[in-house]
């Protein structure tokens, strides 16, 4: 905090109030003039002259001068807008308290329960027809991913970028159980939790000795091994076909079909077969999930295990004198975390009725750690903003075709720049004498692990 | 024999353009700490624009000789060069002294965007490149299989060794490189000596991005087809490397560099192709339950 307003008061020029705006004015144009120009040499290689292949199969350029013309002057107006508003400065990243954080926070006691009705009501709002439910379905499995996520990254600070690996666990235990021994949906989800877990312990063991970026690139190998693994077990997991037919889920046993039999859903219930029906459930069936995960972290939160994941990710060496089992923190954080993840990817599996290597990509990992970090460590709703925003604006920009990414990046970018400590900047203390009060989140420890 | 030779000249040739690629990584781990995950993309750039070279040249007539090849690899250096500037200056020079995650996360949205920018500004599909560099000289012959040295090979290992030398030059010598040691060992001390210490890491980032692009450059040289696509696996590949050499030393990188390239093609030639990436991973993971700073990196030595 203090250094911001260091840099900020050294960035201004100590010259008589008269020459100041003209002076501000001069620094700004050459500031463009010099951004234009890196600009010119960034645009002119690579967006100037395009490597096209020939029908005859060989490679020729073809030039766009008057692209990189526009982006050189998109870069111009852009940072001489930037430098007119802010000074010299540039942006600065805060986690500090803005004038309108405290209306947040007041507005923030309502915001959630308010999400959470939204979310409950959602089918039955009129005008939310199955794209909508779709989408919404997409960013509740996201929330779970994340709030599972949150568990090994955001209590007990183990940085983690291969647990797109146990969400492809679940996703296939559920398809490989419910395909060759003909269990159903509500017997495997289960299943493909603990199987999940033990996967989360297998891979824990060998990393509990690693810290900081030892341990990421290691779970970001894992990761990678188990998608090398199903992309080539070809006679286990249909390799890079991956499998399709997944059965559907029932409810209490009565199927989802259009043929309005009595065993049916809409036959049971005496109502007109709808494909609706099967979208509302798996709707509810991925909420009720994604609250579960919420209300076990929260529980947890106030037990002894995870108070002590918190002081472990405050600090392990302390932790480790006061003694706390730093194996068994350690250990439980990845079980747990990764058997959200295998009930993720059992619904996941479910839903698409198909699966395959292609969709437990480092990209997945990567998406859902982002969601984890820009909405804020440890930060339960806020996680659930960042899925919303991520997934939500994503889906947003569809539009945009191939720009679609690009912007993805650029937000990822432009968030953790701006709000290095996520969207929701405030952490609500597990423990706290008396009131519990929202602290900044600043003060909460990220972990070494 | 003969087999395994060609082997393990495949292995070092592949093993230096994963080295280049890590000491960029490890360069940038040593003196700010973070895993810079764009610096794979920042070597895809560098086979791009060294595949644009390449074709300028050939429209200006110039298509082949020591002095193309030199010309295509300072032309990548210096674009590139200016790619890692800039990827310092906008995603990772204002969360300066942040939190731990946050670089990482902006760092991941750069590998996001420089991937896409190049898919839309160069197009998806693979550019297959015709090899510039011919003919090989033959080291062994051993019944009907012959073990090939191509001059390509060679080319890569002395260009490698020769950016190597001048870097280890640079790094030891210069007071550039005292000022890189300096951020690395106390960057707060290194600034109140009056080191600048924002250009010395925006200078640390145009290095490593430089070497990025000699990688590129060997990589298209090599294999002459690119996408956007490569920078992904070869810097998970390489920062492996730099992990498995001990991320933060810059010998060990190369070192971890080589055994990658070499456990890569071994496994391939005597077991399976599909499980190459696997190999070089268990490797990885082996190593670090033994050695959990990897082979040549220091013991931290941590405080409460």
């Amino acid at each position: 905090m203090s250094r911001t307003e260091d840099r900020r008061s050294q960035a201004r020029p100590a010259a008589g109030e008269s020459d100041r705006p003209r002076q501000g004015a001069l620094i700004a144009l050459k500031d463009a003039a010099l951004s234009a120009l890196v600009a010119l040499g960034l645009f002119a290689p690579m967006v100037g002259l395009r490597t096209d292949v020939a029908p005859s199969g060989g490679l020729y350029l073809r030039t766009r001068w008057a692209d990189v013309a526009i982006l050189c002057g998109i870069v111009f107006m852009l940072r001489l807008a930037l430098v007119l508003w802010t000074g010299r400065r540039g942006l600065q990243p805060s986690t500090a308290p803005r004038p309108w954080t405290l209306w947040l926070q007041k507005a923030g006691r309502f915001f959630a329960p308010a999400l959470l009705a939204v979310a409950l009501v959602l089918p039955f709002i009129p005008g939310v027809e199955r794209y909508e439910l779709d989408l919404g379905i997409l960013v509740l499995t996201y929330v779970m991913l994340g709030w599972g996520l949150n568990i090994v990254v955001g209590l007990a600070g183990l940085l983690d970028l291969g647990y797109v690996a146990f969400y492809a666990v679940g996703a296939y235990s559920y398809a490989l159980l419910a395909l060759n021994f003909g269990l159903s949906f509500w017997i495997c989800l289960p299943l493909a939790g603990i199987l999940a877990a033990f996967w989360g312990i297998l891979l824990g063991f060998p990393v509990l000795r690693l810290r900081g970026d030892y341990l990421a690139i290691v779970t970001l190998a894992f990761g990678e091994m188990i998608r090398i693994v199903l992309v080539n077990w070809v006679s286990l997991t249909g390799g890079p076909n991956g499998i399709s037919g997944i059965p559907r889920p029932s409810f209490f046993g009565l199927s989802f079909s259009m043929s309005g039999d009595p065993d049916t859903f809409a036959g049971y219930f005496g109502l007109e077969p709808s494909p609706l029906h099967r979208v509302i459930f798996l709707y509810y069936l991925i909420f009720a999930l994604a609250l579960l995960t919420n209300w076990v972290t929260l529980r947890l939160r106030r037990q002894p295990l995870g108070r002590a994941w918190e002081a472990m990710r405050e600090d392990e060496i302390a932790c480790r004198a006061l003694g706390i089992n730093i194996t068994t923190a350690k250990l439980s954080a990845f079980a747990l975390g990764a058997m959200f993840g295998g009930f993720a990817g059992a619904f996941f599996a479910t839903r698409q009725a198909f699966i395959s290597p292609e969709s437990f990509t480092f990209i997945e990992s990567a998406t859902i750690l982002a969601i984890v970090v820009l909405g804020g460590l440890g930060s339960q709703i806020g996680v659930a903003v960042a899925a919303l925003v991520m997934i939500g604006g994503f889906e947003f920009f569809r539009q945009f075709g191939e720009w679609r990414m690009l912007v993805f990046g650029g937000a990822m970018v432009l968030i953790m720049v701006l709000r290095p400590r996520g969207l929701v900047g405030t952490r609500t203390p597990s423990v706290a004498l008396g009131e519990k009060r929202a602290i900044g989140a600043n003060l909460i420890g990220e972990g070494r692990g | 024999m003969a087999y395994a030779l060609q082997q393990l000249i495949n292995g070092i040739s592949l093993g230096m353009i994963y080295g280049l690629i890590a000491v960029g990584y490890t360069m940038v781990y040593g003196i700010i700490g973070m895993i810079n995950f764009a610096h794979g993309d920042v070597f895809m750039i560098g086979a791009f624009v060294a595949l644009i070279a390449v074709l300028l040249l050939s429209l200006g007539g110039v298509m082949d000789g020591p002095a193309a090849i030199l010309l295509v690899l300072l032309a990548s250096m210096a674009v590139t060069a200016l790619y890692g500037w800039t990827l310092e200056r906008l995603a990772y020079r204002p969360l300066r002294g942040s939190f731990r995650l946050a670089p990482l996360i902006s760092a991941i949205g750069m590998s996001i965007v420089l991937q896409n920018y190049v898919q839309i500004s160069q197009g998806a599909r693979v550019k297959p490149l015709e090899p510039l560099v011919r003919g090989g000289v033959e080291v062994m012959r051993d019944g009907p299989f012959v073990v090939q040295f191509s001059y390509v090979q060679m080319l890569i290992i002395a260009v490698t060794l020769a950016v190597l030398a001048a870097f280890t030059l640079l790094v030891t010598r210069t007071p550039l490189g005292r000022a890189m040691r300096a951020c690395e060992q106390d960057r707060k001390m290194a600034a109140l000596l009056g080191i600048d210490t924002d250009r010395t890491i925006s200078l640390t980032f145009v290095i490593g991005a430089t070497l990025a692009a000699v990688a590129g450059t060997m990589y298209l040289l090599r294999y002459g087809v690119i996408d956007f696509y490569i920078g992904f696996l070869a810097g998970v590949k390489a920062f492996t490397a730099a992990v498995l050499g001990g991320i933060g030393s810059l010998p060990g990188a190369v070192l971890g560099g080589l055994l990658i390239g070499l456990i890569e093609t071994f496994w391939s030639a005597y077991f399976s192709v599909q499980y190459k990436d696997v190999a070089a991973f268990s490797i990885l993971v082996l190593t670090l339950i033994f050695l959990p700073t990897g082979l040549l990196g220091r013991q931290e030595v941590e405080k409460v």
